[in-house]
C-alpha cells in the first residue's frame, strides 16, 4: 500500500519540467544556455566597451575642421606624427608613465607591510578595522578625495602648520603630491589582494622559516614575496592603468609642472577630437605592455 | 643715434594705425567671414511651451525663470555647461534652443551653422539701453548680421593678496616677469585661450611684434606669446581651470596674485583682503549672449525668452547672481543695490571696457585686418599651450 500510494507523488517530479518550457528548452539545447548566459556582458563588452573604442581609434583618423572644429571622416597621420613632433607630448607621456610607476611602486611597499600586520599579527577585532579603514575611502567621492588632498598640502593648510612645529614644510603641489594623491586614490586596489595573498600563505610556513633559523627579514624576502608576487601584480595592474589615465590629480594639486597624459587628451577632446583620439593610443600601448610583461611572469594565470 | 631715435616713432605711428583699423576689426564692419546662410526668424508665432537652455551657472535661476513660465507658458528646461567647449557640443546634439554663449564659442557655433541669426525687430527690450561696449562685437555680429543678444560682460582682473602685495600693481609685468618678488606665488588660468593675456602684455610692451589683437596672432607672434608664458611657468605656483580651485588657492596661501575674475573675488567673501585691479596693459574679458539654435524646435518660446531676459530688471537680476556688468545699463538707474552693483563691476564704464578684450575664437583669417599674413587657429593654440606646461 505505501509502495503504490509513494508511486504517483514520486512521478509528480518528472510532470513539473512541462511546466517549465524555458529550464526545458535551455537544458536541451547547451548553446542557447550558453548564449543566454553571456549574451548581457557580452552585449555591454562589445556593444558599449570595443565598440566605442574602435569608433574611438578610427576617429583618430580623422580630420578636423579648423574654424568649427567640427570632425570630418578622412585618412590622415598627422594626428599620430604630432604625438612626435609636439615635445610636450613626448615628456608628458614619460612623465606620466613615470608617476604611474612610482605610484605602484609606493603602494606596493605601503601594502606589504600592511598586509603583513593585518593578517599575521593583528587580532581579529584589529583586523576588522583595518580592513574598514583601508575600503572606506572607496566609499568617499573620488573628486572630494582629490579635493581633501588639495586643501591639506596648500601652504596654509593641515599638513604645512603640522610640519612647521618641527620647522618643516610641505613640497608645495608638483609632481610628489600628485604620486601621493594618487597613491592615496588606488591604494585599496593594491592592499586587499596582497592582504588575501598573505592570508592564504599557511602559518606553519613562517614557523618552519623559523626553526630553519631564518630572521623576519629573510623570511618576507624568501617565503612571502614570492608567494606574493601574483597578487603584486594584480595590484599594480590596477594601480598603474588608473595612475594612467587620471588628469583630475594633475589639474587639482600638479602645480605647474606636472602635465599628464589626461590632461592633454581633455584639452583636445572637444576641440580636436582626432589629436585626443590619437593620443589615447599612448596609454593603452603602455598598458598592454605592461600586460604582457607580466604574463611573462605567469602572474596572470594565477590571479 | 638720431635713426636709433626715429625708428620707434615710426613704429608707434604705424602702430597708432594699425590700432585704428582694430577698432574697426572689432566692431565687424571691415571683415567678411564666410558663414552657413541660415533664415532668420521673421515674426512670432504661438509659444510651444517647452524652452531647453544650455547656459552658464547662474543665468538661468527659478527667481525669474518661473515668471517667464508664468507669463508665456514656457517652461523652462536648463542645462549648466561649465566650459565653452562644452556648450558648442552641447548645442550640436540640437537639443537645445537657446545658449548663453561666450566670444570663445559664438565664431564657432556662426561658422558651423548652430546658430541663427537673431531678428532683433522682435526684441523690443534690445534697445538704446543696451551699453554701447555690446553692440555688434564681432563674435557675435557677422557681416552686419546679429546673431547673439548680450547678457553681461567682465573683465579679467589682476586679484592679489593685500596682506603680501601691500602696493596695488599698477601692471601685470609682477605675474610675468622672473624677477617678479611674488615668483613662485603667482597663478595663472589653466586653458589656451591664455595666451591672448600673454598677448596683451606683449602688445603694450614689445610693440615692434606689431600685435594689435590678441586674438589674431601669426605664428612669430604666437611663438613670442608662448616664450613669454613658458617664461610665466618658472615662477608660477599653480594653474587654475576650476573656480573652486582659484579660490582655495587665493585663501589657501599657495598664490598670492594673479588673473581672476570679479566674480571669484567676492567669493573670497574677503574683499578687503583679496583685492582686484584692472592693470595699465588693460586685459582679456569676457562677453556672453544669448544664442538660438539653428534646430531649435521652440522659436518662439526662446525669443520670448531672450526678450524677457533682456529686459531691465531681470537682466540685472542676472548679472547679480553671476557677478558681471550687465547688458542694459537702464538696470543700473532701477535702485541704490543696483547702481552699486553697476559701479563696482564698471557697467557703463566704456573706458574701462575699451582696455578689455573680450574672448574671440582665434581663426585663420586675421580679425585685425591683416590679410598678407595667416593667423594661427585655435587648434595652434591648443597644441601650442600644451608646451607651455611641458
Amino acid at each position: 500500500m505505501t509502495s503504490t500510494a509513494s508511486a504517483p507523488t514520486r512521478s509528480e517530479p518528472q510532470a513539473v519540467p512541462l511546466h517549465r518550457p524555458v529550464s526545458t528548452a535551455l537544458h536541451r539545447r547547451p548553446r542557447l544556455r550558453l548564449g543566454a548566459l553571456l549574451a548581457l556582458p557580452l552585449t555591454w563588452l562589445v556593444g558599449l566597451y570595443i565598440f566605442s573604442l574602435a569608433l574611438l581609434l578610427i576617429t583618430a583618423f580623422w580630420l578636423v575642421d579648423p574654424f568649427t572644429s567640427l570632425v570630418r571622416p578622412g585618412f590622415t597621420l598627422d594626428n599620430f606624427a604630432l604625438l612626435f613632433s609636439n615635445p610636450a607630448y613626448v615628456s608628458t607621456s614619460l612623465r606620466t608613465l613615470g608617476i604611474a610607476l612610482a605610484v605602484t611602486a609606493l603602494s606596493a611597499v605601503f601594502a606589504i607591510p600592511l598586509g603583513i600586520f593585518m593578517a599575521k599579527i593583528a587580532s581579529p577585532w584589529m583586523r576588522a578595522v583595518l580592513a574598514v579603514a583601508i575600503t572606506l575611502p572607496l566609499w568617499a567621492g573620488y573628486l572630494v578625495k582629490i579635493v581633501a588632498m588639495r586643501i591639506t598640502f596648500t601652504e596654509e593648510g593641515f599638513f604645512n602648520s603640522v610640519a612647521g612645529l618641527i620647522g618643516g614644510r610641505g613640497p608645495g603641489f608638483g609632481i610628489p603630491i600628485v604620486i601621493l594623491t594618487l597613491t592615496y586614490l588606488w591604494f585599496p586596489y593594491m592592499a586587499l589582494p596582497v592582504y588575501t595573498a598573505i592570508r592564504q600563505i599557511p602559518v606553519n610556513l613562517f614557523d618552519a622559516s623559523a626553526d630553519l633559523g631564518a630572521q623576519g627579514w629573510t623570511t618576507i624576502r624568501t617565503v612571502v614575496m614570492p608567494l606574493l608576487t601574483p597578487a603584486l601584480i594584480a595590484g599594480s595592474v590596477f594601480t598603474f592603468s588608473l595612475s594612467l589615465g587620471d588628469y583630475l590629480a594633475a589639474r587639482f594639486v600638479g602645480g605647474p609642472n606636472s602635465q599628464m597624459i589626461g590632461s592633454i587628451i581633455a584639452s583636445n577632446i572637444n576641440l580636436n577630437p582626432p589629436v585626443a583620439a590619437a593620443f589615447s593610443v599612448v596609454p593603452i600601448a603602455f598598458v598592454v605592455i605592461y600586460l604582457l610583461v607580466t604574463r611573462r611572469t605567469g602572474a596572470l594565470e594565477r590571479m | 643715434m638720431k635713426k636709433k631715435v626715429l625708428i620707434p616713432a615710426f613704429a608707434s605711428a604705424a602702430l597708432l594705425v594699425l590700432a585704428g583699423c582694430s577698432s574697426d576689426g572689432q566692431s565687424g564692419d571691415g571683415l567678411f567671414i564666410d558663414v552657413p546662410d541660415i533664415p532668420m526668424a521673421e515674426e512670432l508665432g504661438e509659444p510651444e511651451g517647452q524652452l531647453d537652455i544650455v547656459a552658464w551657472s547662474g543665468f538661468v535661476e527659478p527667481a525669474w525663470a518661473d515668471q517667464f513660465t508664468e507669463d508665456t507658458g514656457c517652461v523652462v528646461n536648463r542645462r549648466v555647461a561649465g566650459t565653452s567647449d562644452e556648450m558648442v557640443t552641447l548645442m550640436r546634439t540640437g537639443e537645445y534652443d537657446l545658449v548663453s554663449a561666450s566670444g570663445d564659442a559664438s565664431l564657432r557655433l556662426i561658422a558651423a551653422g548652430d546658430v541663427a541669426p537673431i531678428n532683433l525687430d522682435l526684441i523690443p527690450n534690445f534697445g538704446d539701453d543696451i551699453v554701447e561696449g555690446m553692440k555688434g562685437q564681432i563674435y557675435d555680429t557677422i557681416n552686419g548680421q546679429s546673431y547673439g543678444v548680450p547678457i553681461g560682460r567682465g573683465a579679467n582682473i589682476l586679484q592679489y593678496n593685500s596682506d603680501v602685495v601691500t602696493e596695488t600693481p599698477e601692471s601685470w609685468s609682477v605675474v610675468w616677469e622672473t624677477d617678479s618678488p611674488y615668483a613662485g606665488q603667482i597663478t595663472a588660468y589653466d586653458a589656451p585661450i591664455y595666451i591672448a593675456d600673454a598677448a596683451v602684455y606683449l602688445m603694450y610692451h614689445e610693440p615692434e611684434l606689431g600685435i594689435t589683437n590678441p586674438y589674431a596672432l601669426d605664428q612669430t607672434q604666437l611663438d613670442a606669446a608662448i616664450d613669454l608664458l613658458k617664461q610665466q611657468n618658472t615662477i608660477v605656483a599653480e594653474y587654475w581651470a576650476d573656480p573652486v580651485a582659484q579660490i582655495t588657492s587665493f585663501l589657501g596661501g599657495t598664490t598670492v596674485v594673479g588673473t581672476s575674475w570679479e566674480v571669484l573675488r567676492k567669493f573670497t567673501e574677503d574683499t578687503e583682503k583679496f583685492q582686484g585691479v584692472l592693470p595699465v596693459e588693460g586685459s582679456t574679458g569676457w562677453s556672453d549672449a544669448w544664442m538660438i539654435s539653428s534646430q531649435s524646435d521652440s522659436v518662439n518660446c526662446a525669443y520670448l525668452w531672450m526678450d524677457y531676459t533682456s529686459a531691465a530688471d531681470v537682466n540685472g537680476q542676472i548679472a547679480m547672481n553671476f557677478g558681471m556688468a550687465p547688458a542694459n545699463a537702464a538696470f543700473c538707474e532701477t535702485s541704490e543695490e543696483a547702481a552699486a552693483h553697476c559701479e563696482q563691476f564698471n557697467a557703463t564704464d566704456e573706458e574701462y571696457f575699451d582696455n578689455v578684450w573680450y574672448w574671440t575664437t582665434p581663426i585663420e583669417q586675421c580679425i585685425d585686418g591683416r590679410t598678407d599674413v595667416q593667423c594661427t587657429n585655435f587648434q595652434q593654440w591648443t597644441q601650442a599651450w600644451l608646451t607651455v606646461k611641458g
